[in-house]
């Protein structure tokens, strides 16, 4: 199988494209320069959608690894306290502290710089940019039928503000003061004053520029992917027929438009509170016996405009991985996604119901228990939509001809850890519990859980099923499988003891429990929990490796359409130029997921539909 | 291979693109402003806020505003009929009305500070500084937008082509955009008051 000459054959998409198709007169004109010849135009300041997606793909990856590699020294000094960190003053400098003995300590103020910049790394620029981004970019024009975004240019645009985002956010590490420490969701007066601690200065400045760049390169790619689905789908492609990885990328994006401007709008007002002198946060602080001029702010206020954003972050973050691992289950188990109406209906009412719990965040910031009430009403309600989609992935894969490979495998893994973790979610959201689990590891167990480990399992089944479109090679099978059982296992290993640790009541966030006598005896389950995640950091290097020499030296993509997939993206040549294909636009004649119809495995949706034929998953005919 | 075509209909283009990706980012400008809004109101619920009267020149600015309003939008109509010295002078009026906005804006900060509301005090005035001021910010967008028109009705033959007609389109819903939203935003206030 070496030879990859293209050969002239053409197989019976191509035809139905030239006999259907759309012919939108794409290639009749020359594009110019842009788009091909020049190496700044095509791979750095890119316009065409799939390097865009790649940019962000490795932008995140890159992000990843550092904000892994954080939470792994932070990890070091809560397992290990006694051991001796000097090892790390090469990389770490000031912060860490050795003694007169020679022994090296993490200086508590970055342990707490860590945390912060783990969770906003992780949250905003890994699993925000990182996942939508990379897929929204890849998959939106590639399964809709467009030539490439609304407007490339906005796209590439939303790519260098978030790369200057991350430029300012990377520049802050190295401050002398250390970065911003203050915990990811940056709760005034921590966030507002100064005097509060180090990286509450010069580090805080530079964390509110940099997510505010973060914002506009948000709002940037959401108005493109919602234009491009609601107006660029090709013939035939009607909203019903959507692949629902479209539908969920269409809605996180709508979730972001309507939310990040609010947090915006808190970080303008932290900002006046910071340069201005204003008191929107602020009111009657002391600070070393002297009294602040500031009277008349609420912090509570900022906590409601935060988590106006941060509750549906949440859905944007896992809303696209829902939708990647959908059509990977429907996919590699050769069956049509289970309820896809009800999978498209439980998106939306996640993504309303999203913005009405935002102060289950807040039961015990003081929040009249009155008004909790109904967050937990609307919280608990949350669980209806998730179980409607956990249902169809089992139904899906139920009695499916499943092939075992990394991207299904993940898939699945995703639902168990979605499941694991949304239990929890029903502890949480209850306002009398969250009194005891509040602020514990039970908290950290949860969410990391649900939306980091979750989320970073749809991704991991999106790249491994999408790598072949992307860089025309398969990933290494192996390998691939190394990392899912690695991982798998070791997400577990990390997170299920935090459970036990939060419902005795082991606060998050703290440095050191040497003076808490009730936590003695979780010493060795937190040296546990250090040391797999020092293998799951390494299963993940594992993977990175993976990524880049299967780029070069991956098995070689010999057919258009390796999976037997349905959608149209894999209808484009292995290796799509621009404008994705080379000749008309497919038309689109059924849904997206025709597995095992009428004796047939798969059935294309660029297939037109036989004589008496209904397209399944759609409303009345029409 | 025989294939039967079937009947489908194109979904593209029911509405400009650039339009309909203008409109959503105007949703979420709104956003911004509703979370701004609702802080004032969540703010103001908790006590301990300063009562004034807003200065009457926040008044005359919405009429200035919405004089600006008319005059743009004359002027696309005066574009489309083929009235060229019409066309340029109202567009040229509808920035300069709108530049009086902004400079009025900023007098009635001062008149503010004048009857002892300052910026740093009390939430009640940093709010109205605060929005004002941002809205400020999306209206001298708006007259950037203004500018890039009449820069190019002054050096571009006069020609209605779909392209032209488009960008002042969008021009002219985002000018209509911020006048709108003073509007809400002086109606907050009163309400509120």
């Amino acid at each position: 199988m070496a030879a990859t000459t293209v050969s002239p054959v053409k197989d019976r998409e191509d035809i139905l494209i030239e006999e259907q198709g759309f012919d939108d007169h794409f290639h009749d004109h020359h594009h110019g320069d842009r788009f091909q010849s020049n190496f700044i135009m095509k791979y750095v300041f890119s316009m065409d959608h799939k390097i865009i997606a790649k940019q962000f793909l490795i932008t995140g990856m890159f992000w990843g690894l550092i904000g892994a590699a954080m939470s792994v020294i932070f990890r070091l000094q809560l397992g290990f306290p006694e051991e001796s960190l000097t090892w790390l003053k090469p990389l770490l400098g000031q912060w860490i502290v050795v003694n007169d003995a020679g022994i090296g300590t993490l200086a508590p103020e970055f342990y707490y710089a860590l945390v912060t910049m783990h969770g906003t790394i992780l949250v905003f620029f890994v699993l925000t940019a990182g996942l939508s981004g990379t897929f929204s970019n890849l998959l939106i024009p590639l399964q809709v039928g467009a030539r490439d975004m609304a407007s490339p240019m906005l796209n590439m645009l939303s790519y260098w503000f978030f790369f200057l985002s991350g430029v300012v956010m990377f520049a802050s590490l190295f401050l002398s003061t250390g970065p911003f420490a203050g915990g990811w969701t940056a709760y005034p007066p921590l966030s507002e004053l100064p005097q509060a601690s180090s990286g509450s200065g010069a580090g805080m400045t530079m964390w509110t520029v940099s997510l505010v760049l973060f914002v506009v390169s948000v709002l940037l790619g959401g108005i493109n992917y919602v234009t491009t689905v609601l107006n660029l789908r090709t013939k035939g492609m009607t909203m019903w027929r959507l692949p629902l990885t479209i539908w969920a990328f269409f809605v996180t994006a709508i979730i972001g438009i309507l939310s990040f401007p609010v947090l915006a709008s808190a970080f303008f007002l932290v900002m006046c509170d910071r340069g201005l002198g204003t008191s929107f946060f602020l009111s009657e602080i002391f600070i070393g016996g002297q009294a602040l001029d500031n009277v008349g702010g609420s912090p509570i206020l900022y906590q409601h405009l935060f988590w106006f954003l941060g509750h549906p972050e949440v859905y944007i973050i896992i809303l696209p991985a829902m939708g990647l691992v959908s059509e990977v289950l429907s996919v590699h188990a050769r069956k049509p996604i289970f309820g896809y109406k009800a999978m498209v209906y439980s998106i939306l009412a996640i993504a309303f119901l999203a913005f009405i719990v935002w102060a289950h965040h807040m039961f015990m910031s003081g929040v009249n228990p009155f008004i909790a009430n109904f967050f937990v009403l609307f919280t608990l309600i949350i669980a209806v939509p998730s179980a409607v989609k956990v249902f169809n992935w089992i139904t899906t894969v139920y009695r499916g001809n499943i092939r075992f490979n990394s991207a299904s495998m993940f898939a699945i893994g995703f639902v168990s850890m979605f499941i694991s973790g949304g239990l929890t979610g029903i502890f949480l959201g209850n306002s009398a519990i969250d009194i005891q689990l509040h602020d514990t590891y039970f908290v950290v167990a949860h969410f990391h859980i649900v939306m980091g480990v979750a989320a970073f399992f749809g991704m991991f089944a999106g790249i491994y099923h999408w790598f072949p479109k992307m860089y025309g090679r398969f990933m290494n099978e192996t390998i691939g499988k190394i990392h899912f059982w690695g991982t798998f296992v070791g997400a577990y290993a990390i997170f299920w003891p935090m459970h036990y640790l939060g419902l005795a009541g082991v606060p998050r966030r703290y440095y050191s429990f040497e003076l808490f006598d009730a936590f003695a005896h979780f010493d060795n389950m937190n040296k546990f929990i250090t040391v797999a995640a020092i293998l799951v950091f390494l299963v993940q290097v594992l993977f990175v490796v993976n990524f880049f020499y299967s780029i070069f030296k991956g098995k070689l993509v010999t057919t258009k359409n390796p999976w037997g997939a349905t959608t149209i993206e894999w209808t484009t040549p292995i290796n799509p130029g621009h404008g994705n294909w080379p000749g008309k636009i497919p038309t689109v004649h059924r849904w997206a997921y025709d597995y095992g119809k009428d004796g047939k495995e798969f059935v294309s949706q660029i297939e037109p539909l036989a004589a008496g034929e209904v397209s399944d998953g759609e409303g009345a005919h029409h | 291979m025989a294939l039967t075509v079937t009947e489908n209909t194109t979904n593209r283009s029911k509405i400009d693109s650039k339009k309909l990706a203008l409109l959503i980012g105007c949703a979420s400008i709104v956003m911004m402003f509703a979370g701004l809004t609702s802080a004032y109101i969540v703010r103001r619920a908790g006590g301990n806020w300063l009562e004034f009267r807003l200065p009457n020149i926040f008044f005359i600015n919405t009429i200035v505003m919405l004089l600006s309003s008319v005059a743009i939008h004359s002027a696309y109509i005066f574009f489309k009929k083929g009235n060229e010295a019409l066309y340029k002078g109202l567009l040229v009026l509808s920035f300069i009305l709108g530049l009086a906005f902004v400079v009025l804006q900023y007098q009635g900060w001062l008149d503010l500070t004048a009857i002892g509301v300052e910026l740093t005090g009390n939430p009640a005035g940093s709010f109205i500084y605060v929005i004002s001021g941002v809205h400020a910010a999306h209206v001298l967008g708006g007259l950037a937008a203004i500018l890039v028109a009449m820069i190019q009705a002054f050096s571009l033959k006069y020609k209605v082509t779909k392209k032209r007609k488009l960008r002042f389109e969008l021009t002219l819903i985002y000018w209509h955009f911020v006048d709108f939203l003073w509007i809400y935003l002086l109606i907050f206030f009163l309400s509120q008051q």
